[in-house]
């Protein structure tokens, strides 16, 4: 089955202008994936802004000399830079400059100004059923399991390019019958305290990445339903550990009333029963510093913070000073309400350090320490830490993470699988 | 030793040391974009370099940012001399679409079972204008 477009699909495409490009790099995509033709979509987001180096400034600024501009809703992902002035980033020039650059040319292009890998927290959500292009492989996963909108994993480039053409490749998790479930994660096996557990799905969420890998799997066994920043933590895991672009919990995620409904067949093609050891196994694997006597920052936000999350910091903080400081990644829609009552003051003075826009494992913000060793209760942070920062990581809830932060050296008091 | 590979992205013809690799990578904080270095610690070929290597990708995984990371590999010239995927990746190989939408000289990739990867470890391997991949002799 090779790609139609439709004449006028062709004609765009045969432009030497912006759109011709992004034309060109939808139907190349759609080509390579093997779709047979091109279709509509509501929204985009975009995580193609970030800095990782001169080629992508490059790119968008000949779109936007081109004269492109996005014909549907496009949030942006994190940017390299905290723009709203929260955070001191140790990028340096001409880096610092292309960044800006880049992240001026995107806006250029139309895109809002969301800056945030959780835009589902931040206004974007697009409505079950309806086809959208998003980027960012966390937005990717909660767009899909949660929201139940359709879309694949997009990398960097084919969201923008997308965005201005607003069509997206007939192809993957966009159509309905590749939305069906293979496998059951069992997850009754483990103790309800520890399903109710902030750290459990975060683990959980490695654990199934890890175990499923680009596979459609359902989730059984939860009991209750799991938060959205439960939710949020999972999917983010999931999609660092495996190919992970969408997940079903039965009875909670839209798309799962029930086993049967979601199951692409009578009988699951395969069944993983989750045990405690398997749980112990995956949380371990989120740590890569042996034993740490000490360490020298925690890091939470990723996904970004919701406002829920700040009011467990604050409540876990309790005024107290930190020896170490936490680094509170999130995105501008969450300021907002901490600038009131003076909580972002408060919190900044017990030393923890809110990062607007950006993230710690994106661009540069930690010191440069050599052995440093930084804790976390996120999934992703976990896996993406120790290449991208040089720190070793110990991963722990958020409560531990605060209590470690405040003495200085790893205290583990959660519950067990 | 020869194995007939359907080029997925066309480019140009290519000739390293093969790098096969035994795990999946994410090259968006696996792979450095500066260098071509596999910054992943966790990865069984961390430490080695993709620059002018012909790379085995038994798969990947990870970050939607893997396109850009290839692309800027492409931009520094650290580029592999040519990619071999087992399945076509659309999020990596996107960076060498965009790339050549810039007019930079890209590498080919071409698509080859996985099972036929062993074969070439060790080897200079050359992958041809017509997508074959071949141990050079």
């Amino acid at each position: 089955m090779s790609l139609v477009l439709s004449p006028r699909e062709q004609a765009i495409a045969a432009g030497r202008d912006g759109a011709g490009m992004a034309m060109r790099i939808v139907a190349e995509s759609a080509r390579l994936l093997g779709a047979p033709r091109l279709i509509p979509i509501a929204s985009a987001h975009i995580d193609g802004a970030l800095y990782h180096g001169d080629s992508g400034t490059l790119l968008a600024e000949r779109l936007v000399e081109s004269g492109a501009s996005v014909a549907v809703r496009s949030t942006l992902n994190v940017g390299a830079l905290d723009l709203m002035g929260c955070s001191r980033i140790r990028l340096e020039e001409p880096q610092r400059g292309m960044a800006r650059r880049m992240m001026e040319a995107y806006r250029k292009l139309g895109c809002e100004q969301s800056w945030t890998c959780a835009p589902y927290q931040a206004g974007h959500r697009p409505a079950l059923g309806s086809d959208v292009a998003w980027g960012e492989s966390n937005a990717v996963v909660f767009c899909n399991s949660v929201l139940g909108a359709r879309t694949n994993r997009y990398g960097d480039f084919l969201d923008i390019a997308c965005a201005i053409t607003g069509r997206a490749p007939d192809y993957g998790l966009h159509r309905p019958e590749n939305r069906r479930a293979r496998l059951i994660f069992d997850v009754s096996g483990l103790s309800p305290s520890f399903l109710a557990s902030e750290i459990a799905w975060p683990v959980l969420g490695s654990l199934y990445g890890r175990e499923v890998g680009n596979a459609i799997g359902v989730v059984t066994g939860v009991a209750g339903r799991p938060g959205e920043d439960a939710l949020k933590a999972f999917g983010a895991a999931a999609a660092s550990s495996g190919a992970v672009g969408l997940f079903h919990i039965a009875g909670v995620t839209p798309e799962a009333p029930d086993i049967e409904t979601i199951l692409a067949g009578p009988e699951p093609e395969a069944v993983i029963r989750v045990t405690p050891q398997m749980v112990a196994k995956a949380r371990a694997g989120l740590s890569t510093a042996g034993t740490a006597n000490a360490i020298n920052a925690v890091a939470i936000g990723s996904p970004h913070l919701s406002n829920a999350e700040f009011d467990s910091l604050e409540r876990l903080i309790a005024g107290r000073m930190l020896a170490v400081p936490i680094y509170a990644c999130t995105g501008r829609h969450a300021l907002a309400l901490l600038e009131q009552d003076g909580r972002r003051k408060k919190l900044e003075a017990s030393g923890v350090v809110i990062v607007a826009d950006t993230c710690v494992v994106v661009t540069p913000i930690m010191p440069d320490l050599a052995g440093g060793v930084l804790m976390t209760n996120s999934g992703k942070f976990a896996h993406y830490a120790p290449g991208n920062t040089g720190y070793a990581v110990l991963y722990a809830s958020l409560a531990d993470c605060v209590e470690s932060a405040v003495l200085g050296r790893p205290v583990f008091a959660d519950i067990a699988a | 030793m020869s194995g007939a590979a359907e080029i997925l992205v066309p480019g140009k013809a290519g000739e390293g040391e093969a790098l096969v690799l035994t795990a999946p990578i994410s090259f968006w904080g696996g792979v450095d974009p500066k260098t071509g270095r596999i910054a992943d610690v966790r990865h069984p070929q961390h430490g080695e370099v993709v620059a002018g290597r012909v790379l085995f990708l038994p798969g990947t995984i990870g970050s939607s940012s893997a396109s850009a990371v290839l692309m800027e590999l492409v931009h520094n010239g650290r580029a592999p001399a040519a990619l071999v995927l087992h399945e076509p990746d659309a999020i990596l190989l996107l960076g060498l679409i965009a790339a050549r939408e810039m007019g930079w000289e890209t590498p080919m990739a071409v698509r080859l079972e996985r099972g036929a990867f062993d074969t070439y470890r060790g080897t200079s391997v050359t992958v041809a204008a017509n997508g074959a991949v071949t141990v050079a002799v």
